[in-house]
This record gives C-alpha cells, structure tokens and sequence, in this order.
C-alpha cells in the first residue's frame, strides 16, 4: 500500500507466531520456503518505500494453490524488494529459476544478430509469432504499491516516450479511461486490448487498484509493436505478427526496446535491471530477461503422443491454450514458449524456442505420414 | 469489579478509554512514523496528482471526496497507520452499483470515524438521511419488551430475522486487521460464547477447520458464509488470509448465529420461522446484552459512542446496524403500482429471498428497514412490525377486492 508501512510496527506488538500465515494448505513457491523462523526474522523489515513482508506474501496467502501450474506467490513492490527480503526470495528464486543461485550473474543479450535462422518457421503449422517482456522503471513503485500519482506518473512518462519513436515503429496510445466504443472493439479484434485482472493472484497483491487510472496500450501502426502500460508491470512489450518468421519479430522487439530505453534515458529514467537478476519486474517468475518467445502452432499429432510432455521438458518449452496462461489448447492449436526466464540470455531463450518449434514440427510431419519420431528425441537442453 | 479495574489502568486500555468517550484522538501526521525516502516523496506528489479520478463515480464517497478534503486528510494516519487511501480504496476501484447508491468507504479502525471525519460525516449524512453526526446523539434502546403487535399472520410471513453487527474495540477492523489482531477477535468472542446457556448454549465452527458433514449441515440449514466475491468487500481488503480466523458459532436449537470474521467482528443473527419477529427481538436483545457481558468480564467491550452508536466497517451499517425483517409473500401487493411508494413511506426495503443483490422470485419478497443510524433498535423494530403489518393488510384488502392507501411518509430528519 502506498505511503507508509501499513500497520507493521504495530503488528510487532503480536508474537511472530501470532501473526505467521496459517499455510498448511498451501502449494506455491513462497510457502515452501517461508518458514515461521524466517518469518521471524524478516517482518520487522521494511523498503524505504514502506513495503513489508506482509505485503510481499499477502497474494501467497490467500491464493493456496493452481490448478495447473505452482505459483509463486509472492511480489515485489519495489525494485528494493528484493534486497531487502532476499532471505526469502533468493530461495524462491532458486526453486522457480531452476537452480539459479544467489551469486549467479544473468547475461543480457539483446542483439538480433546474434540469433541463428528464425525466419522461416513452417506457416503451414505455425500460425503466429511473439515475443514479450517487462520493463519496469527504476524510482517507481511497483503495481501492488504504486499510488495514483505515481502510476499517472509512469503513464506520462510512457506516452511521451512512446510518441517518439519513429518509422515502422510509429504508433499510438489508447488510455483504458478514455477511449471510444469504436476504439476499443478494434483493439479487440486485434487482439490487443487488456482487461481489469480477475485472477485472484494479481487481485491479491494490489495490482487492480484504482482501475482503470493510469493504464493503457500503445501499439505502431502497423499492429506488430505493441506496449501495454500499467497492468502486471510499469511495461509489458510485446511484438507480433501472424506466420512462422520468430526472426523478424524478435528483430524488432529488440530494435523497438533498444529505442524505447534510449528514449527513457534521454528523460533522465533507466529501466530497473542489475547483474544478478537481471531485469526487475514485479513478479520473481519474470525477473532475468522477463521474456516468453511463443508460437500459436498446429501439433494435432505431436500433442497426443505419450511423450509430449517429457519432449517440450527437454525443449526447456512450456505449452498453455491459445488463449494464454490458465488456458487450454483448442483444436491441436497449442502456445508454444520458453520455460525459463532467468539465467539464459534473451538470445538463447529465443533460440530455444526457434529450434524447438522447428523439431516438433518436423515430428508433427513424421507422425502425420504415419512414421515415428521416436529417433527424434531430443537431449535434455 | 477489582480485576477490571485494574484492567482498566493498564496502557493497552488506555485508548480503549479514549476511544470509549468519543473523544477525538488526534490524526498523527505521517511524518511521525515514516522514513525519510516517504517523506521525500510526500513532497514530489502533492495530494492533486494522487487524487483519484471519480468523474465516472457513483457513490456516497465520490459524492463527498473534493480535492480539499483529499488535500486536507491524504497524509494523515490514525494511531493504526490507517490511511484515508486505504479508507476510500473500495470506492475508487467500484464506480457505482446496478441496484444501490453504495457508500464507497470503509473504516480500518474505530479513530478513522474521527481522524477522517470530514470525509465520514458527510457520507454518514448521505447515507442516513441527514443525520449529522457533529450536533446529533444515537439512541441505543435494547428493550424487546417495549415491541407490540409483534407477531405476524403466519398465512404471509414465512420467516423473521434481526442481524446486526459488534466491534471489539482496541483491535483493528476486517479491512486493516492483522492475522494476529484478527485471531485475536476470534479468540475473545469465541470464548465468551462458550459462556451461554439454556436455550442460547452452542457451539463454534471454525471455516478453515470444519469437517465436509458439518459444513454440508451449515449449508444445508443457510448457515454458511463463504469467502466475500463481491469486489465492494474484496477491494476493501476484508478477504486477506481468507478463512483463517473465520468462522461461524450457532446455538443447538439453530436461532441464534454469530459470524466472525467475516465483513466485521461479529454479526449477530436471531432468525426463526414463522411470523413471531417479537419473540426473535427478545432472543436478539438478550443475547447481545449477555455477550457482552461476557467479554467485559474479560476486560473488553464493544466500539460505541454516542455519536455514531455501535462503530462497524461500513458507515451504512453505523448507529443500530440493524436490519430487522421478514420473508412475507405479497403476491397482488407486489404488483401494485403503488407498491414501491407504500415501502418507501413506511421506510422499508425489499430485496430478493437470497440478500442484499438478488431480485424477487416469485411473490415472496425480504422487507426489512431502511434506517440504521438516529433511530433505536426498539423504534427500527417497531417500524418494521408495523410496517409489515400494515403490507398484510393492503394484502388481504385487494384479496377482498378493496381500495388500499398509500400511508404518510415517517419523519426524518430535519436535512
């Protein structure tokens, strides 16, 4: 909560066992790892913004468990956040970022060069291409602490940013509170347009106060650049197109991002980044690069085979509906992405992603002509 | 008693005290308790650019909110660290409700009524038909024996009920409470209700704890409360930690119901079947009047003050936070043109059979009183009964094919 920590000292009165969660119930990353003696020793800490321990972990609380995936269940507020209650989130980190240590260093590689083939995913099964990540500004709260004038604050500063950019990557923004019926049935159509949170994870932790001030979505002209400004994070950035070609999409996520900081800095921000988490975003799952490189993909065939699923583990790929992340796939059409965020460059996380699609399109072709992939298995990335 | 009053001397009570004479403590300014990077910050955001965006806005603290007051009241804490953002949080984020002017505000403790008093008067004058909390005074009258013509024609009144809500004062409000505090409230009032006996001796289900029997049988007898879904409580932050502290006690003979934990401390429920709304004020007073006593045995008491009467989480539920009525089938009075004016003259409300947000269905409608704050709980239930007396008789009349009036509006306050 913005301003002041929110009853902290006050709750120091009470007993560490007095107040420790009740998480007996619970499977998330955070409740793995919180233990009544560190909960001890981390709540009478504060960031100097004012957000304490309860605040991190308030979402782990009241949200026991997914369905589908183990969530992480807890949050940053600030960029300081992770320093300060770095007793428990350094393990989280640990358990949700495969084995990524405290004094590991996440490498940055943001150059499209860098990246081998890409280009030509066959469209006959890959429908579409994206690659998306957060960027958060530094001296900003994060959304759950953010107050309003601060969010207006990173509006502001976006969409003055934002308005100069240039050439393919010219666009315009459209804020929540104000835009027309008619402006806002196309971003629909387009696929664009972002709604007030439902999930209970982010409704716990803060982040759909004040809806829908401050919030809003830029997007070039030609509808394959595209940021999202205060929803999970300060930034999302997301570049799409329809078809196979991963290359020239994340060419220009990386042209567009490069751009968008330049111009952040000529205003005297930088986005939140250091050498051990890389980029800071509100959620620990999304620290590192903060980047899902997917396709929408036909694999009506590959999806059924017993080993589906130990294939897209040694892929380091993750599969979700096409409608995102608490979804199913619907007719064969799967999300194909990368698993990891951090510890991987985006580069290397994007090639991932090229070479896996491209083998399990191959095994969609052998399976459809009746053969078999089993001399296809891949090694464990 | 020896043992209370030395409670009585002890710090933890001292506020109780303050708080108990209705003095108005002090706001501390934020700067007492914070650091210097919120300081500095303070200064970079002036109060204009965090004042929230109400032009879309309909309800009792959109209404009230202009900047000045924001300006005035946006860095002031009460002695919890309640802030005014934290107050108005559910306001900002729910613009208005399809059925009901909603009141947009919440208290975190029982000094946010006086440290945000500026706000809260104006939305408790609103709300309550012009009472005006800074010159007026709030009866409290719990003497069922005072009710008359208190039992309805079963034929029409299927069911009573009188609910309201206590405050344990000292420990914060669902919105700002901590584990511990709110652990702490479940504690107290658990142990006093172990206390009662005869026909209000029962026993205590906790929600985190239950087994799937008992809760089916909870269920079963519209018992259960579940986990608020409406986003007018889950923004005000009451659904934290859900359901750990939560539960629900309910004598054996299944009249008498308190929730803990859930939208407030405690709500209280005297509920029967049939038309004996008498019968039920009697067991509601009675009941109240020893659970109270119970917990001042053990050094507490209830949020009240002669200003706002009992102190709840929401202003609308201040004064009585009584809702006292009946499930009564009116099925040629509901189609009646003059219907809605007849209630709104006897001050009454009508709702669907399953609560605060849901349509009638079929004939049978909730009729329950309007008014919470400037009225006793003897004259708020009075008026129910004679209201819901006087529907029966417009009933029956164009049964019969007579002419039915429509009655003098009840005086209100002067506005």
């Amino acid at each position: 909560m913005p301003f002041g920590n929110t009853h902290n000292k006050l709750k120091l009165k009470y007993t560490a066992e007095q107040e420790y969660p009740d998480l007996s119930q619970h499977n998330n990353h955070m409740a793995k790892v919180l233990t009544s003696e560190m909960y001890a020793n981390l709540r009478d800490k504060e960031t100097s913004s004012g957000f304490t321990l309860d605040d991190v972990i308030q979402t782990g609380v009241d949200n026991p468990g997914h369905p589908f995936i183990m969530t992480v269940g807890c949050v940053a507020g600030d960029e300081e956040t992770y320093e300060v209650f770095k007793d428990l989130l350094d393990p989280v980190i640990e358990d949700r970022h495969g084995g990524y240590k405290p004094t590991d260093k996440h490498k940055t590689d943001l150059n499209p060069d860098n990246l081998q083939g890409g280009d030509d995913l066959d469209p006959n099964y890959v429908l579409s291409s994206r690659v998306r990540t957060g960027r958060s500004i530094r001296g900003f709260c994060l959304p759950p602490h953010c107050s309003r004038g601060e969010r207006r604050t990173i509006e502001n500063l976006s969409i003055e940013t934002l308005a100069s950019l240039e050439g393919d990557l010219k666009g315009k923004y459209y804020a929540l509170k104000n835009m027309t019926e008619e402006e806002q049935q196309q971003l629909i159509d387009d696929h664009f347009l972002f709604d007030k949170p439902v999930s209970p994870l982010l409704l716990a932790s803060g982040m759909a106060r004040d809806w829908p001030d401050g919030r809003g979505i830029w997007h070039n002209d030609n509808k394959t650049f595209l940021v999202w400004v205060n929803e999970e994070d300060h930034l999302r950035v997301i570049s799409m197109q329809k078809g196979g070609n991963m290359r020239e999409v994340f060419t220009r996520f990386c042209t567009g991002l490069t751009k968008i900081e330049e111009l952040f800095k000529e205003r005297g921000h930088e986005f939140m980044w250091n050498e051990h988490l890389g980029y800071i975003l509100t959620c620990p799952s999304n620290l590192g690069t903060g980047l899902r490189a997917g396709v929408h993909v036909k694999l009506p065939n590959v999806s059924k085979h017993e080993k589906f699923g130990e294939i897209l583990k040694r892929l380091r790929l993750q599969k979700r509906g096409t409608g995102g992340v608490d979804t199913a796939a619907v007719g064969g059409v799967f999300d194909i992405s990368n698993a990891d965020r951090l510890g991987f460059s985006e580069v290397e996380l994007v090639q991932m992603v090229v070479d896996g699609v491209n083998l399990l399109v191959e095994m969609e072709k052998r399976l459809e002509a009746g053969e078999s992939i089993d001399d296809m298995m891949p090694e464990q990335k | 008693m020896a043992s209370s009053f030395t409670r009585l001397i002890s710090k933890r009570n001292t506020a109780v005290l303050l708080a108990g004479l209705g003095a108005g403590t002090a706001g501390f300014l934020l700067s007492e308790n914070s650091s210097l990077a919120a300081e500095a910050k303070k200064k970079l955001y002036p109060p204009s650019s965090d004042y929230p965006d109400l032009r879309k806005h309909n309800n009792c603290m959109a209404s009230a909110l202009t900047p000045a007051i924001y300006a005035k009241l946006r860095d002031k804490v009460t002695p919890n660290n309640w802030t005014l953002d934290q107050c108005i949080q559910t306001g900002v984020d729910n613009p208005g409700h399809p059925f009901i002017k909603t009141v947009g505000c919440v208290a975190g403790d029982e000094e946010s009524y006086e440290v945000f008093a500026e706000l809260f008067d104006l939305i408790i004058k609103d709300r309550h038909n012009g009472y005006d909390p800074r010159v007026m005074k709030h009866p409290t009258d719990l003497d069922a024996s005072k009710i008359t013509h208190g039992m309805f024609d079963e034929n029409y009144v299927l069911s009573s009920r009188v609910r309201t809500g206590r405050s344990i004062r000292g420990l914060s409000l669902p919105p700002a409470c901590s584990r511990a505090e709110r652990r702490e409230v479940e504690r107290v009032v658990v142990t006093a209700l172990a206390g009662l006996k005869g026909d209000l001796a029962g026993h205590y289900y906790s929600l985190g704890d239950m087994t799937e029997k008992e809760q089916q049988q909870l269920i079963d007898d519209h018992f259960l409360f579940d986990k608020p879904v409406s986003p007018l409580l889950t923004c005000a932050f009451m659904a934290r930690d859900w359901p750990d502290a939560r539960g629900i006690w309910h004598n054996n003979d299944k009249t008498f119901l308190i929730w803990v934990n859930e939208e407030d401390h405690t709500r209280v429920i005297s509920m029967e079947k049939g038309g004996n709304m008498k019968r039920v004020f009697e067991r509601f007073c009675n009941g109240l009047k020893q659970v109270e006593h119970l917990i001042q045995e053990r050094g507490w008491e209830f949020m009240w003050n002669e200003r706002l009467g009992y102190v709840l989480t929401c202003p609308s539920n201040l004064g009585t936070g009584l809702r006292a009525g009946v499930h009564v089938r009116l099925p040629k009075l509901s189609k009646d043109p003059r219907f809605s004016k007849i209630l709104d003259n006897l001050r009454l409300q009508k709702r669907g059979t399953g609560g605060v947000d849901t349509a009638a269905t079929g004939d049978t409608f909730d009729i329950s009183n309007l008014d919470r704050l400037g009225k006793s709980e003897v004259e708020l239930v009075q008026l129910l009964v004679d209201g819901v007396n006087y529907l029966i008789e417009c009933e029956k009349r164009l049964e019969k094919g007579q002419e039915i009036k429509i009655p003098s509006p009840i005086v209100q306050f002067r506005k």
